[in-house]
């Protein structure tokens, strides 16, 4: 018995890679097809940080009134291609003074840490590589090695530029993490699982034709929105991309990397991003599950990477409106305001948890967090007058 | 998004450009990206928008003042003929940055009027070394030497591509007036009046020279005394 076409599209790549591993002996076939997902992982979002880069570029010159690139292939599609040779054939910079081998290691290890946390991310049905019971907990853990990396960079340049945007690194993704964390724990909550393949399994239903995505509740939204912030701060993009501040320490704990070693950071930075991203789907925003329930005869993985993409887009979008932060006005939305929102929505995602459903539970869990995030605002701004500048000397 | 903004705009909710202290949470960055949407797809929309001017396939047209390096002027079709330079080395030694180089040649050659004239054997600008000051063209008493317009001076040599010879530096008047047609004319003017002036005096000279020609020794031949 043959499966439904429908449902063939969607596990072409699954069957696939049976077929493949299944002509090898019986000793090979378990690590082979760990190769051959690993291969496809590295292949496929190498392609889309390509593509990423180019589209960001052209994005972030409409944004400003411009054209972007369109010089190199159709209307510039082929820039990354000749950003890479550009990259390869630089050469390679290393201070004199710099800890060769902790100069070296830094960007390998920024990109292989943001490989890993590809391992749990399930990008279509049955289309996870590992299945981990603690899958979200190694995400997180993952993660973190983004940090040691950076201050290896930053440490070992013998710099002060990239000392200091090291320092601002470390403080910013440590800051940012706490909430990270914070955000996501709701929906572990409500999942009850740390498995990411459980988390998206919790939210393929369907009510009529709305999804059961966490992010249609109130503390799902709430909980999404902080994440997605902390996400961005986590991932070192405007508007808080302070550590690498071109204007101010000229590119941060990168400073003395050129050539492939500088495209290396490049890549494991967006590569960073998009496995956030990937989070936040997978968390939020039902995994590769569609949107509604009379369209999910388009294939799971689609639905995934549509969904990276609205958010890369979000990301430039973000990215060409918002000037950078303050160093201090940073660290203080982190916990001054994150922090308490996020320790609030674990608050609201419990009530939701233990009211019996319908509108006043929607009710009461959208004041639970609506109130504070206003009061908050406003106490925060408190003490702070806005007048117009006086300038001592230039007037 | 854009559609509730533009109507709030036009109900007069949002969107007043004055300063003044947000009232809702995050309206501001909701403005801003507003913002950036409108010149987003705008950018898609009107071509007004994208001001670049894509430069190898448009360009501007140039203003007619702009001047880059000198070259050298010559009139008629032949330019080794024509070549208004009579190496008179003012130019060279007024060139602040030394970088005009000059040989003057030892014999005498008709110019594009047939008188006959010292010329350049060699005459090098080095335009690496140039800072476009346009100061041998104030000195020049020939008019011999303008300023071009051509910027598009890429060269795989960065010695002998930027060092231009005489071959190099001639253009015809044509494309002095082509470049800088105002200018052009009147340097054009000038030298017809002052080509008009010699011809009266020389032809004066020669109604007089009959009538005082049996008093003075015989005359030096026509074009030496310059």
């Amino acid at each position: 018995m043959t499966p439904p076409p429908i449902q063939q599209a969607d596990q072409i790549f699954v069957t696939l890679q049976h077929r493949v591993v299944g002509y090898l002996p019986i000793k090979f076939q378990s690590i082979a097809d760990v190769i051959l997902s690993v291969v496809a992982i590295v292949l496929v979002f190498a392609l889309l940080f390509a593509i990423t880069t180019v589209l960001e570029r052209k994005g972030l010159g409409r944004i400003q009134n411009r054209y972007g690139p369109n010089r190199v292939g159709p209307a510039g599609f082929f820039q990354p291609i000749a950003d890479g040779v550009k990259s390869l054939t630089k050469e390679d910079l290393v201070p004199r003074t710099a800890d060769q081998l902790v100069h070296f290691m830094a960007p390998v290890l920024l990109v292989i840490a943001a490989f890993l946390a590809y391992a749990v991310l399930p990008v279509g049905r049955n289309m996870a590589l590992v299945d981990l019971n603690a899958g979200v907990l190694f995400f997180f853990a993952v993660g973190t090695l983004v940090e040691l990396a950076v201050f290896m960079a930053g440490w070992s340049s013998r710099n002060k530029y990239s000392l200091l945007g090291a320092m601002r690194a470390i403080a910013q993704m440590i800051s940012y993490e706490v909430p990270l964390v914070l955000a996501s724990i709701v929906v572990i909550m409500a999942a009850g699982s740390l498995s990411t393949v459980a988390i998206v399994n919790m939210q393929t239903g369907y009510s009529g034709i709305w999804p059961h995505w966490f992010v249609l509740t109130p503390w799902g939204f709430a909980g999404f929105n902080l994440f997605m912030i902390a996400a961005t701060a986590e991932s070192n993009r405007s508007p808080f991309d302070l550590p690498e501040g071109e204007s101010e320490i000229i590119a941060g704990y990168y400073i003395e990397y050129s050539g492939f070693k500088f495209a290396l950071f490049f890549l494991g930075e967006y590569l960073g991003m998009f496995a956030t991203s990937g989070l936040a789907i997978t968390l939020f925003l039902g995994g590769w599950a569609a949107p509604f329930s009379f369209l999910t005869w388009i294939p799971s993985y689609l639905w995934f990477f549509a969904k990276l993409l609205l958010m890369i887009a979000i990301f430039i979008w973000i990215r060409g409106t918002l000037p950078r932060l303050r160093m201090d006005q940073l660290m203080n939305f982190a916990w001054q305001f994150m922090l308490p929102m996020t320790l609030i929505n674990v608050f609201a995602a419990g009530v939701w948890h233990f009211m019996p459903g319908g509108v006043i539970r929607w009710l009461v869990c959208a004041a639970l967090l609506i109130v504070p995030a206003f009061l908050l605002s406003r106490g925060l701004k408190q003490g702070k007058k806005f007048a117009a500048r006086t300038y001592r000397f230039a007037d | 998004m854009l559609v509730i903004l533009s109507v709030a705009k036009n109900l007069g909710i949002v969107w007043n450009f004055e300063v003044e202290v947000e009232t809702v949470f995050g309206e501001g960055i909701l403005k801003g990206l507003a913002e950036t949407a409108r010149n987003f797809l705008g950018s898609y929309v009107s071509k007004n928008r994208l001001t670049t001017v894509q430069y190898p396939e448009e360009r501007l047209p140039q203003i007619e003042a702009y001047r880059n390096f000198p070259f050298l002027v010559y009139d008629g079709e032949d330019w080794q003929q024509g070549l208004r330079c009579v190496s008179c080395f003012i130019c060279e030694k007024e060139c602040p940055p030394k970088c005009i180089f000059i040989e003057k040649s030892t014999d005498k050659k008709p110019d594009a009027v047939g008188k006959p004239q010292f010329y350049p054997t060699v005459f090098n600008i080095d335009i690496s070394v140039c800072m476009s000051c346009q100061i041998c063209v104030e000195v020049c008493p020939f008019d011999a030497i303008k300023m071009d317009t051509d910027f598009e001076l890429s060269t795989g040599n960065r010695f002998s591509g930027l060092l231009w010879d005489k071959k190099h530096l001639a253009k015809s008047n044509e494309h002095y007036h082509k470049i800088h047609p105002t200018e052009a004319a009147a340097v054009d003017a000038q030298l017809a009046a002052d080509r008009a002036k010699t011809a009266a005096k020389a032809k004066a000279a020669a109604e007089a020279k009959p009538a005082a020609a049996p008093a003075t020794p015989p005359p030096v031949p026509a074009g030496s005394e310059k």
